[in-house]
């Protein structure tokens, strides 16, 4: 057994687990934190994504040992005081989810896309940038209008902020 | 009594939206567990064929935190999971039936546990050849199901005479689901043998039963419960039930909770895909295009069992057709038995596989005369007087399918876009564009009649709010969301009064699967008969009431009234309830007209037909087989649509699926007939780059002809089978290549596959 302490969703937390404990069976089991999915356990569907860091990653790959000290955010910690995330806002709006179980790793993916290239994102680009992320339901086109429509909420919410 | 729409037709988001978003929606496996739950793990046959000598578990059972090890000798009931016939064990006893076939099962504290334990196990098989494939099984001549056929007319005269003739082979793959969530099933043993079982499946009736048949319990004892799916696309018809047994079987053996998820590779290998078929086609026609005479025979790999492939197949041959008249017909079928895991419902549940073997036959017709495809189609579309389907069903409106195609030609600019496309190829020796219009007619009911019914229970509560079950379940789809407002607007109120609920069998018993993309059909029309039982009570306690007739009550607004008179739904109901009023009620439906008799091979086995159109243009690198579909353009035909936003999410999704299936989704087995693409890395599903950025889908304006739900179509299904449009694109670019030449092309077209049908058509033009 092992001990790790990781802040996740704003709060620290520390656990004595199996050194072999996936991230994502320690935010499912542990924390009981379900709305990372698991879809394909090796690294390929995007369904168990998480920030670590302020950077998206994989869940089901990442050993929880080896994120001591690391700032998980999950899709529970997107929304704040009772009020979605601009992104969940858009996925909501813009039907971008029909089975919902690909929905918490895209909409953490589409958040980590505007981090990194801004918000003016065109559609080749949220396309290219989703690749990690499998939906078998929607066809993606729902998906790629409301990542753009909540990049953009995204940066006028931060400009309200400013 | 008369209603107002405030939400039928009205694209409002799923039911579940916020949820889903904010990662609070709970599928089986996010379900707090009951304290002391037990997680399982299957022991899997080492081999496709042959006897099963010892199982070799002597290192499992002593394997750290395995609570028990479970063998079919350890089936308190019948060792059997078969939807129909007796041919499927819930374990393998004597022999094995094919690669991964699950022989024992692991219980043990965690999953992790469980898993590493299984793979102690080593297990002895005196081992037999398979057989794999299609051949294979032709040669040994081994079927799950006899032999069927329908036709009309005198096929062999018929071709002999046509002037013209074509014959050829065409091999159709079969798809994995990929559900996004895996299987998954947790049993939670209660009192006097009782098991409640929370399954991701669409058929929770058949999960009861199964459960009760391998425990050896009354069905009433057993209660299965879906709240969603994370994805099911027939995935989860029948087999979901073998995971819920199992789990069932190990929490009745350890009076605990038990959970079953099986890990993707697993899932992938063992459970069934789509059939994957050959079609021998002969087809007769005249120089303008009309087709004489087809002689179809459609070899269907089955798998090792029966499971759902008698309709599956048998809804191939009813879209032999698609939508053109044969005036003369044979469609045979071989439900072929392989030493696989048995293949099962996909959405189109074979649909796919006949329209794609027809579609086919008309591109052969279309190149030998150098004409454009499109006119071949549109000469052969049903029309008066040559209306009547090979297994006697007329087609009345297929004036709809002709508006289709003539407004999608118009729109997507086909023949324009069709002479831009022979200048660029003229031009361009490596890249070819190709293009392709084609229609979808499908045939909307369970060709097994018994299948057509539906249930519901709807509650009205004091305060007004109200309760709805029904049988049907969602997996994605927003049949809970399309039946909420439907029962919004029966009652007059604010769907926020409406509380989605579970589906369970313990409230809505003996239901169908939620499949044939009839959930919404069949379980709309029986929450419509609950809910206007429970009006008309409220009607006639009202008319007594004001001392007015109860028809002219009207239900709107959050209120029944009257003339002038006017009482809120919430007092209409705790007043009524007073006067000892019943505000609960059950509602039935069973769909009409269906006659079909299979011996016979003819009648009615739809209620209507679903029609689309789809435009699809491809690029195609001839040097490597690389493709693009660069446009697509759809219009599709959903009667009145009940929710725009959902149906719209249906065609897009559908058509992306069924594109994945007809061109990068390759299920490759080796001689041993273990699957070798077993996990996303190796079994390319599309994402987001593979769709283009034009896609338009627009809905066909109409109202379905028959009396369903307000009109509208089923949608789940049929959009899948827009995406022939890319598989004959793709054909079209290569025709380019060899005019007059039969594309040698057969499905999936992976870039592999394109390669090959271009050096085999143009050998030494570009190589
Ligand atoms: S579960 Fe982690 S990528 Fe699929
Ligand atoms: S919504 Fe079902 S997988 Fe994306």
């Amino acid at each position: 057994m092992a001990s790790v302490t990781m802040t996740v969703n704003g709060k620290t937390v520390t656990a004595t687990i199996d050194p072999r404990t996936l991230l994502s069976s320690f935010l499912r089991e542990h924390l009981r934190l379900t709305g990372t999915h698991v879809g394909c356990d090796t690294s390929q569907c995007g369904a168990c994504v998480v920030h670590v860091d302020g950077r998206a990653i994989k869940s089901c790959t990442a050993l929880a040992v080896s994120l001591d000290g690391a700032h998980v955010t999950t899709i529970e910690g997107l929304a704040s005081d009772g009020h979605l995330h601009p992104m969940q806002e858009a996925f909501r709006e813009h039907h971008g989810l029909q089975c919902g179980f690909c929905t918490p790793g895209m909409i953490m993916s589409a958040v980590d896309i505007v981090n990194r290239k801004g918000a003016m994102l065109d559609e080749h680009t949220i396309r290219e940038e989703l690749e990690g992320n499998i939906c078998r339901c929607t066809g993606y086109h729902n998906i790629v209008k409301a990542v753009a429509a909540g990049a953009q909420a995204m940066a006028a919410t931060k400009v309200a902020a400013e | 009594m008369s209603d107002t729409l405030r939400h039928v037709s009205r694209a409002l988001p799923h039911d579940s939206a916020r949820k889903h978003v904010a990662g609070t929606a709970a599928y089986v496996d996010d379900l707090p567990e009951p304290h002391g739950t037990l997680h399982l793990a299957i022991g899997l046959s080492p081999a496709a064929r042959g006897r099963l000598i010892d199982l070799g578990i002597d290192a499992v059972r002593a394997a750290p935190g395995v609570v028990a090890v479970l063998t079919a000798d350890d089936i308190p009931g019948r060792n059997d999971i078969a939807p129909s016939l007796n041919d499927e064990p819930l374990l393998a006893t004597d022999r094995v039936l094919y690669f991964g076939q699950p022989i024992f099962l692991v219980v043990a504290t965690t999953r992790d546990a469980a898993r590493l334990a299984a793979r102690l196990a080593r297990p002895v098989v005196e081992k037999e050849t398979p057989s794999v494939t299609i051949e294979d099984a032709l040669a040994r001549g081994e079927t799950v199901l006899p032999d069927y056929a329908f036709g009309r007319g005198n096929v062999a005269p018929a071709l002999a005479d046509a002037p013209l003739r074509a014959q050829g082979q065409f091999r159709i793959g079969g798809q994995e689901h990929f559900y996004l969530e895996g299987q998954v099933a947790l049993a939670i043993p209660g009192e006097d043998g009782e098991m409640l079982v929370h399954s991701s499946t669409q058929h929770p009736t058949e999960v009861q039963h199964v459960v009760a048949r391998i425990l050896g319990v009354p069905q009433a004892l057993v209660t299965c419960e879906t709240r969603r799916m994370g994805g099911a696309f027939g995935g989860k018809e029948s087999q979901a039930t073998q995971w819920a047994a199992l789990a069932a079987l190990a929490a009745h053996a350890t009076r605990r909770a038990c959970k079953l998820r099986l890990d993707r590779d697993d899932d992938m290998q063992i459970t069934g895909k789509r059939h994957d078929m050959r079609a021998d086609w002969d087809i007769g026609f005249d120089s303008d295009g009309l087709i004489h005479a087809i002689d179809l025979q459609l070899n269907a790999r089955c798998g090792c069992s029966a499971d759902l492939s008698q309709g599956v197949v048998d809804r191939a041959m009813f879209h032999a057709d698609n939508a053109y008249f044969l005036p003369v017909v044979d469609i045979r079928s071989k439900r072929l038995k392989t030493d696989s895991v048995s293949n099962t419902a996909f959405r189109g549940f074979g649909g796919p596989q006949g329209m794609l073997a027809m579609e086919r036959m008309i591109d052969a017709v279309a190149w030998s005369l150098g004409k454009d495809p499109l006119d071949v189609r549109k000469a052969n579309l049903y029309r008066p007087g040559h209306d009547e389907t090979p297994y006697g069903m007329r087609v009345t409106d297929a004036d709809t399918i002709h508006a289709i195609i003539a407004t999608l030609e118009e729109t997507a600019h086909y023949r324009e876009r069709r002479a831009e496309i022979a200048a660029f190829n003229a031009q361009s020796p490596v890249l070819k564009k190709g293009l392709a219009l084609t229609p979808v007619k499908f045939g909307i009911s369970f060709t097994l009649k018994a299948l057509n019914q539906a249930g519901a229970l709807v509650n009205v509560y004091a305060d007004g709010s109200v309760r709805l079950n029904h049988g049907g379940t969602e997996m994605g789809q927003g049949l809970y969301q399309k039946i909420a407002q439907l029962v919004a607007d029966e009652f007059g109120i604010g769907i926020e009064r409406v509380r989605i609920t579970a589906t369970t069998t313990a409230k809505v018993p003996n239901t169908s699967p939620t499949a044939a993309s009839a959930g919404t059909d069949l379980n709309g029309m029986a929450a419509i008969v609950a809910c206007r039982e429970i009006k008309a009570r409220l009607a006639a306690y009202a008319a007594t009431l004001w001392e007015c007739d109860a028809d002219d009550i009207v239900f709107a607004e959050d209120a029944l009234s009257a003339g002038n008179r006017r009482m809120s739904f919430k007092d209409a109901a705790a007043s009524a309830i007073r006067e000892r009023i019943s505000l609960s009620s059950t509602g039935f439906y069973a769909t009409p007209d269906l006659t079909w008799e299979r011996d016979k091979g003819r009648g009615r086995p739809f209620y209507y037909f679903a029609y689309g159109a789809a435009c699809s243009e491809v690029i195609v690198d001839m040097l490597t087989g690389e493709n693009r579909v660069t446009r697509v353009d759809i219009l599709h035909d959903v009667g009145r649509s009940l929710n725009p936003a959902i149906d719209m999410g249906q065609i897009e999704g559908g058509f992306v699926q069924g594109m994945g299936w007809l061109t990068t989704e390759e299920l490759v087995y080796d001689s041993d007939g273990r699957l070798r693409t077993h996990a996303p890395s190796t079994y390319k599903i599309p994402v987001a780059s593979d769709v283009p950025e034009h896609f338009q889908v627009m809905l066909h304006p109409g109202a379905n002809r028959e009396a369903t739900v307000h009109r509208s179509k089923a949608v789940g299904e049929p959009p899948l089978m827009l995406a022939i449009s890319v598989f004959a694109a793709l054909c079209d670019a290569l025709h380019s290549l060899a005019p007059g030449k039969l594309v040698p092309l057969d499905a999936p077209a992976t870039p592999e596959a394109i390669l090959r049908a271009a050096r085999q058509i143009a050998p030494g033009d570009l190589f």
